[in-house]
């Protein structure tokens, strides 16, 4: 049993991939079906993952368990969930402001405080780097301080790019060139590693050609 | 004669349907993988650290594995995921996964099953999933202070405090090392919120596309090491000892990498050939 579910599981894995494959030669309803199926899975499984693992064991039965104020708080929760479904009714949907302010308030306000500390800090102190002689290292941490500073000057615009500003912005466009040369050949990466994936399996799981 | 003959070749070489390309790139991926099982691979210094994160840990300590992606990044971060759970089953450390793209946590629980079964670990002792909680920065925070007021129980119910894995597990403090798994911003929130509040020891591996955006935090010291799309995870099979898909894929990755090279050069000659042309004619 468990192997005959594999194996069907497997041949519609395999038709799904090619039907969505198919949109490489144009676009067709075998590839709207298997991306309709993606995206309802998709949302399905999300649905009923957090319905019966969360909202359920977390909320309806937590306040069957809980006491004192443990139990009436989750009505705070519960009653901003149910807010936001106000959305759906226009005449109501103002209220639906309400918990998207309070996650929008959490949210800066955490956010705030971790980039500061999290972020901003840590990369100072990581890019401020010391020069110790003629070696690799300080070359090294020469380029990144160029490459930091005549970015960030790049991106000011409060004078016009003339001069020693406007030569050091021509030297942090160059930086800012590498970065997406180097972002263009990771994307590339990834984007022929899903496809090697994808032809891994057509050819060991599905067609057997390869172990 | 010779002019137009010349023209008229870059002219055909700027205008190639797009699917003779993806047909030749069809080609050159599927015969390495047919062919080829996999060259000599040589880990980079962000995949040797992170190898050496896990393999600080010693017996028994706790590593947590965040399961941050789901089936659209699997074939980059499921061969690296395997890797790192070969090393620490093999050291005998134990595992908590846990996961915030809830649709990525069955890759995860099937990986953890595969190589647990490899190493005979027992779900609840050796190993445990605990599944997904909706809300990432609260969750994350929140298990700075106790794991259980967010997952009171594993995946299948069954209470935190009832497994040996897990009995005496509360906080970051109990957690000797993060490993998480990336496929988008995750990553940010783990460094900021973790990394800087609670000083957990962390370690990542993210998707080819996520790579750069990480590295700043490997540079700073912020996290311990960093292991980049399906090359990174072919490396750290490498240095697992464990050949998987990350180097039976490095052939055709190779390849597809020389061919796209290729492309791109015949079209910037195309492109300057036929404005030059083009020029002239005017």
């Amino acid at each position: 049993m468990g192997s005959t579910t594999m194996l069907i599981g497997t041949w519609i894995a395999g038709f799904l991939t090619l039907a969505i494959f198919s949109f490489l030669y144009k676009d067709n309803p075998v590839y709207k079906l298997a991306e309709h199926i993606y995206v309802g899975v998709s949302a399905g499984y999300w649905l009923i993952y957090v319905a019966f693992f969360d909202v359920y064991p977390m909320l309806i039965q937590g306040f069957q368990n809980e006491t004192g104020i443990e139990k009436w708080i989750l009505l705070v929760p519960g009653a901003l969930g149910l807010i936001m479904l106000s959305r759906w009714f226009p005449k109501t949907a103002w209220l639906s402001r309400w918990p998207i302010a309070f996650t929008v308030g959490i949210g800066a306000g955490l956010g705030i405080t971790a980039n500061i500390q999290g972020y901003v800090m840590p990369q100072l102190q990581a890019t401020l780097l010391p020069v110790t002689g003629w070696n690799i290292v300080s070359l090294n941490n020469v380029i990144l301080t160029v490459g930091v500073i005549t970015t960030i000057l790049y991106f000011y615009f409060s004078k016009p790019h003339k001069g020693a500003l406007g030569w050091m912005a021509r030297v942090g466009i160059v930086f800012i060139m590498v970065s997406f040369g180097a972002s263009f050949g990771y994307t590339l990466m990834a984007r022929i590693s899903l496809l090697i994936g994808r032809l891994y399996f057509l050819l060991s799981d599905l067609l057997h050609v390869i172990d | 004669m010779a002019e137009g003959r010349r023209r008229g070749f870059w002219e055909v070489m700027n205008n190639i349907d797009r699917r003779i390309i993806f047909v030749v790139l069809a080609v050159c991926v599927t015969i390495p993988l047919i062919v080829s099982t996999g060259g000599e691979i040589k880990p980079t210094a962000p995949v040797i650290r992170a190898h050496a994160s896990v393999e600080a840990l010693e017996t028994g300590d706790y590593m947590m594995i965040s399961i941050d992606f789901d089936a659209t990044s699997a074939p980059e971060l499921m061969p690296m995921l395997r890797a790192v759970l070969r090393q620490a089953f093999e050291k005998d450390v134990k595992i908590i996964m846990l996961g915030h793209i809830a649709i990525g946590l069955p890759l995860g629980h099937m990986a953890l099953e595969q190589i647990a079964a490899e190493y005979d670990k027992e779900y609840g002792v050796d190993y445990v999933d605990l599944g997904y909680r909706p809300g990432y920065i609260a969750v994350i925070i929140a298990m700075g202070r106790e794991i259980e007021d967010i997952f009171a129980s594993d995946y299948q119910g069954t209470p935190l405090r009832e497994m040996p894995v897990t009995e005496n597990i509360h906080s970051y403090d109990d957690i000797d090392l993060l490993f998480g798994f990336e496929h988008g911003a995750v990553i940010d929130y783990w460094v900021r919120y973790t990394q800087a509040r609670f000083d957990q020891r962390m370690t990542f591996g993210t998707t080819a596309v996520m790579a750069p955006d990480a590295y700043p935090y490997l540079q700073s010291g912020q996290i311990e090491g960093l292991v980049g799309g399906l090359k990174g995870a072919a490396e750290y099979e490498t240095l697992v000892g464990h050949p998987g898909l990350g180097t039976r894929g490095m052939p055709a990755q190779q390849w597809a990498h020389l061919l796209v090279i290729g492309f791109i050069v015949l079209g910037n000659l195309g492109h300057y050939f036929t404005r030059k042309s083009g020029k002239r004619a005017t």
